[in-house]
């Protein structure tokens, strides 16, 4: 992104030059703020890395996800074999089967989310938009949803319906669409007050202009801001479901069960917890780090 | 403020009413049932079994008979633990997750707040970097890999402390388990007091209370403290609700008989009744602690008690 801003102002000094006058975008302010955060920026190369990894992972390796080696039963990292990440207890390789979780685990992360932000941002526009006794009664049905303990009915759900992916993403997703609401709500809310669309209003413009020119750009940040920060919340909960024995199932593999087969067998073989762990606790990072990145660069009043 | 109490107290019912009908209908309306593993018995056995724990009724019906027997403060008969009431194991559970979950909350809250306050005070020295590293790792790094290390370490490598069981509480068998349930909450409270703290620093009556030549450990702790607390307050019930279902993983990790595995095992044999009792209970302590954060943050800032 560095030489994305760079070359952006080599054509603003030679438009200065020109003695014309340009205005720069909030958003381009956003991203060059964004641009210099060294934590965010390092957070995002790390992520692509381990996002490209999971692509192309289980492609470099000669070994496949359902390859058993009796010969190489719980082998640490070697290069013997082009086992790079050792091997588990059923001489499974662990290099495919930890990029094979990543796969997995960013899949439902971003799945989740995008359940998430769906219903979220439906409910609460539609409640901060109509206000009054609809947003009443709305808020007051998340108020209810958000006092119970949602994640015991996930685990309910996946017992009693039978552990699949896809009721993972709905899950998942059903939960941790509140927090979502009430941000979009809260911000509709008192987007819809302000003098701008009052002001849009009355040169005319009809109300899906308003919503598209005025209310989406400026509900827009936080909405972001919290959706990095929700990706790792969904596949934290992920890796907890499949801790327990209850997300994903073989063959398919996913860091939460990597980490749960991992801690099994700690005393006999640390880095097979110790790998896809760390995979995790980076990738959590880097979701952080570009989370609080955004919110600075998009709110820099609210530091 | 009395008014305030009984008015959260009156919107906890439904929200508990909500609990129970939602736990109950969403386990019957799953195809096949508690005694489906038993394929080695007569069907006429199965049908005797099912009648005794009224499955074989409407679910309206199963519903009705249920709450009843509720009221009466009776749980039903568990399925799995065939000799066992599903009250007789929430008496064994409750205690040991009461009592990790409690400990764990006030290690969590002592040791988060502390931590924030020290590095506030010392922005930018060696000692906030510390913290906030430290705070920033047990927030990525989730309980269930924690746990095991830390059993290996001190379990396996230092053989300091035992690597599982309860042992009816015994300091060394909680520590481990109270580490790993209290380390994430423990970061994102130090993140959260910090950030508090370095906001109500620059306030104008905290600039007053030094320029009166207060020291500035009264400064801290009569004029700041209170205005830090707000926020942690509110963050109360989140944290109580990571507590808990922290400690369903922790519970299996290291083996402990709290109710966090009844519920796992309760769920995986359909066991109904079981299912419906943790989950009551776990529902009821969410409320009710809620309604604790709430009562205290409207002590603290009495603009919230009228709405």
């Amino acid at each position: 992104m560095g030489f994305l801003t760079k070359r952006r102002d080599q054509q603003l000094a030679a438009m200065q030059a020109a003695g014309r006058t340009v205005g720069r975008s909030l958003w381009q302010d956003a991203l060059r703020r964004f641009a210099t955060n060294r934590a965010a920026m390092g957070g995002v190369v790390v992520l692509l890395l381990i996002s490209l990894l999971a692509v192309i992972g289980p492609m470099i390796s000669p070994h496949t996800l359902e390859d058993y080696y009796w010969e190489y039963i719980l082998v640490p990292p070697t290069f013997e074999n082009a086992h790079w990440f050792g091997t588990d207890s059923n001489g499974r390789d662990m290099f495919v089967r930890t990029f094979h979780g990543a796969r997995i685990s960013l899949t439902i992360g971003v799945m989740t989310t995008a359940v998430a932000l769906l219903i979220g941002v439906t409910w609460g526009s539609v409640a901060g938009y109509f206000g009054g006794r609809i947003d009443n009664i709305m808020m007051r049905f998340v108020d209810v949803l958000y006092a119970l303990p949602l994640l015991f009915f996930i685990i309910i759900l996946v017992t009693v319906f039978g552990r699949n992916i896809y009721l993972v993403f709905i899950g998942i997703g059903a939960v941790e669409w509140l927090t979502m609401s009430r941000i979009v709500r809260g911000q509709t809310l008192s987007v819809k007050q302000k003098e701008y669309v009052e002001a849009a209003r009355a040169l005319g413009l009809s109300n899906l202009q308003i919503v598209r020119r005025h209310v989406v750009p400026n509900i827009i940040g936080p909405v972001i801001v919290f959706v990095t920060l929700l990706i790792p919340t969904t596949i934290l909960v992920e890796s907890y479901l499949s801790f327990l024995g209850l997300g994903v199932q073989e063959p398919m593999t996913s860091w939460g069960v990597l980490i749960s087969q991992g801690a099994a067998s700690i005393d006999t073989g640390p880095w097979l917890l110790v790998i896809p762990g760390t995979f995790l606790a980076v990738t959590l990072f880097c979701f952080n780090f570009i989370g609080d990145g955004l919110r600075d660069a998009l709110d820099p009043e609210g530091r | 403020m009395l008014s305030f109490i009984s008015r959260r107290l009156l919107t906890a019912v439904p929200t508990l009413f909500v609990v129970i009908a939602g736990a109950f209908f969403l386990m019957r309306a799953a195809p096949g049932g508690p005694f489906d593993a038993d394929a080695q018995l007569e069907p006429e056995v199965i049908d005797n079994l099912r009648a005794a724990y009224d499955l074989d009724r409407p679910v309206i019906e199963q519903f009705v008979r249920y709450m009843a027997r509720l009221a009466r403060g009776d749980f039903g008969p568990s399925i799995t633990y065939a000799d066992y009431s599903v009250t007789e194991l929430l008496a064994i559970g409750l205690p040991v997750s009461l009592k990790l979950g409690g400990v764990a909350i006030l290690v969590a809250l002592a040791v988060g707040c502390l931590l924030g306050i020290f590095a506030a005070l010392n922005r930018n020295r060696w000692i906030d970097y510390v913290t906030m590293t430290v705070a920033m790792t047990g927030f990525a790094v989730p309980a269930f890999v924690v746990a095991p290390v830390l059993t290996l370490i001190f379990g396996l490598y230092l053989k300091l402390l035992p690597i599982s069981g309860w042992n009816d509480g015994a300091l060394s068998n909680m520590i481990l388990p109270v580490i790993a349930l209290a380390l994430p909450q423990i970061a994102i409270l130090s993140r959260l007091t910090r950030g508090s703290m370095l906001e109500v620093m620059r306030a104008n009556y905290i600039r007053t209370a030094r320029a009166k030549g207060l020291p500035e450990y009264k400064v801290v702790a009569s004029h700041a403290l209170k205005a830090v607390s707000l926020p942690l307050v509110s963050y109360l019930g989140p944290a109580i609700a990571g507590i808990m279902t922290g400690s369903v993983i922790i519970e299996q990790i290291f083996g402990l008989p709290g109710m966090g595995r009844y519920f796992i095992q309760g769920a995986l044999n359909r066991d109904y009744p079981l299912v419906m009792g943790t989950v009551i209970v776990y529902a009821t302590a969410i409320i009710l602690l809620n309604l604790l954060a709430d009562v205290i943050y409207g002590y603290l800032d009495p603009r919230v008690r009228r709405e």
